[in-house]
């Protein structure tokens, strides 16, 4: 129906998906540097301080260095695949970045009333969840095409624990879904507007809220191969894991790029579900504060991401897996007949 | 609206062809992932989110990762000609696809009217109650077909625990093996999760 369909909404949905790319786009840039300055303040070094001013442009100048490697496939790796995986890699990270929910609707000037998120679906968390369960081909094809053994191991234990791990991340959130009664990510934020905070989903239904949004986070690590859930680039066992044979050329930068979106993608959802989303003190007066709030609260938990990667040591596998299926699913699973029943008898 | 539905048609049927045409197992797989992604967008047009957001989880998300895993595992590197043990399978092929193409003709000719696309649903006053949305289904689901759910994840827990059994029956993986194997787990951990999805 393109007479329906009008001109404005097509450019102004053309600019919101230019805009969420190019945050996309930025956040491996600027959180890499983050990462590597706050790791080496952790570990009590200087990090890249040498480009530009504090070592900002460090990143611009790897990603140059990327596009200008040579680009080396190995003899034994099977070639199309070896191409396609990290195509899927960015492909389904960059997907889920139209339904982040940014901001409330706020009045642009000359450009009038704008919601400041590209699209709300009635099924917005499915898609997530279902975009990300994509990203397991990229490793596992990455890991097989390589043709080399550490890359094979590599690419089974992420996408082993990818799927492990994934289960009771969307049990965790089922909790949160009975306490929005929706799935669609506008919905869920707009429940927790007000009252200071307190309707926040992390205390709401206390504990099934606190238990969700715990068990939320170690799976969101652990499904973004993580430290302490970094097995599947465990240095020291696989060399690099599935990307192994991905010689820093731009293959690798895209690799790199999903990482870091997927990782943005999944603090999104922990803001969105747990943490209020856009709101806060004074964003009913003002809207244009919601982005704001929006984006410190997602700040904090790749913030947590550095934090936890300078502090902690890496999990064994036998000890992965044990954690992630005998302790993690069965919480997961009890917590949503906690939320239940708090659900339906108290609240 | 009809633009998309010809882009990801065209699109499901060229890569359900690669699915049947292509010699190594894991192109063929990677062509059964372009089917489900397709057929799954072809859902949204049809104002069927959910349904379009499950076939992405359940098959493409965790299905047909088994399928690959189980390829790469196996190491099959080209399709092995086992096409004289199963001459039968010829024969049954035929009938099989002509039933599919008449439940195909009977599905367009008497169902009647697919529901509108999804944004002159939104438009509509009642958005949250068109057919296809999260709340109908799962009103249906958990008022009116209550008996064939449960029956359904009945069916399924038998799976789990049918699969289970012949893994602790092999002779050579039997009894020995202590439950913590990691191994164990996560191959056991993969098919529950297979399951408990649906």
């Amino acid at each position: 129906m393109p007479s329906e369909i009008d001109l404005r909404f097509i450019l102004e949905t053309l600019a919101k998906i230019v805009v969420v790319f190019v945050i996309g786009l930025l956040s491996p840039v600027s959180m890499n540097y983050v990462e590597r300055r706050t790791l080496a303040f952790i570990q009590n070094r200087l990090g890249p301080n040498r480009v530009g001013p504090f070592g900002l442009f460090q990143s611009i100048a790897d990603g140059i260095k990327f596009a200008f490697k040579e680009d080396i496939i190995p003899l034994s790796a099977n070639k199309w695949l070896y191409t396609l995986a990290p195509v899927l890699a960015v492909i389904p990270a960059f997907m889920v970045t139209i339904v982040y929910p940014i901001g409330p609707e706020v009045n642009l000037p000359f450009v009038g009333p704008t919601k400041l998120y590209v699209t709300n679906f009635n099924v917005g968390l499915l898609y997530v969840l279902a975009m990300t369960s994509l990203g397991v081909y990229s490793m596992i094809l990455a890991g097989w095409a390589s043709g080399s053994k550490y890359s094979l191991l590599g690419g089974l234990r992420s996408s082993a624990q990818m799927i492990s791990y994934e289960l009771s991340l969307s049990l965790s959130v089922i909790a949160v879904v009975l306490m929005a009664g929706s799935l669609d990510l506008t919905q869920i934020t707009e429940g927790q507007a007000g009252w200071f905070g307190l309707q926040w989903n992390v205390i709401k239904w206390f504990p099934a809220g606190v238990i969700a949004f715990f068990i939320y986070l170690i799976s969101a690590i652990a499904e973004t191969n993580r430290v302490p859930f970094d097995l599947p680039e465990a240095e020291t066992e696989l060399v690099a894991g599935f990307h192994t044979e991905y010689s820093s050329s731009l293959k690798f930068a895209m690799f790199f790029m999903a990482e870091y979106v997927n990782m943005l993608t999944v603090s999104v959802l922990a803001t969105v579900l747990f943490l209020g989303g856009w709101n806060g003190p004074g964003v009913a007066a003002f809207p244009l504060l919601g982005p704001v709030y929006f984006f410190l609260k997602v700040f904090f938990f790749m913030f947590l991401y550095i934090w936890l990667r300078g502090t902690l040591p890496r999990f064994r596998y036998d000890q992965l897996m044990n954690f992630g299926w005998k302790f993690l699913l069965p919480l997961a699973l009890l917590n949503i007949v906690i939320a239940a029943v708090i659900g339906v008898f108290i609240v | 609206m009809q633009i998309l539905f010809l882009l990801f048609a065209a699109l499901a049927v060229v890569a359900a062809f690669n699915v049947i045409l292509q010699r190594n197992p894991l192109y063929s797989a990677i062509g059964l992932i372009g089917t489900l992604i397709s057929v799954a967008a072809l859902f949204l047009t049809l104002a069927a989110p959910f349904i379009a957001a499950v076939q992405i989880i359940v098959y493409a998300g965790a299905i047909v990762v088994l399928f690959v895993f189980v390829i790469m595992l196996l190491n099959v590197r080209a399709e092995e000609s086992r096409a004289d043990e199963q001459k039968y399978l010829r024969w049954l092929a035929a009938p099989l696809f002509l039933a599919l193409l008449a439940e195909v003709f009977l599905a367009v000719r008497y169902v009647g009217d697919a529901p509108p696309p999804l944004p002159a649903v939104r438009a509509a006053d009642a958005p949250r109650q068109w057919l296809g949305s999260v709340e109908t289904i799962g009103t249906d689901m958990f008022t009116t077909y209550v008996l064939p759910f449960e029956a359904v994840s009945v069916l399924i827990l038998m799976a789990i625990i049918g699969a289970m059994l012949l893994a602790k029956r092999d002779p050579q993986f039997g009894r020995r093996r202590a439950p913590a194997e990691p191994a164990a787990a996560a191959g056991r951990a993969e098919e529950v999760g297979a399951g408990a999805r649906r």
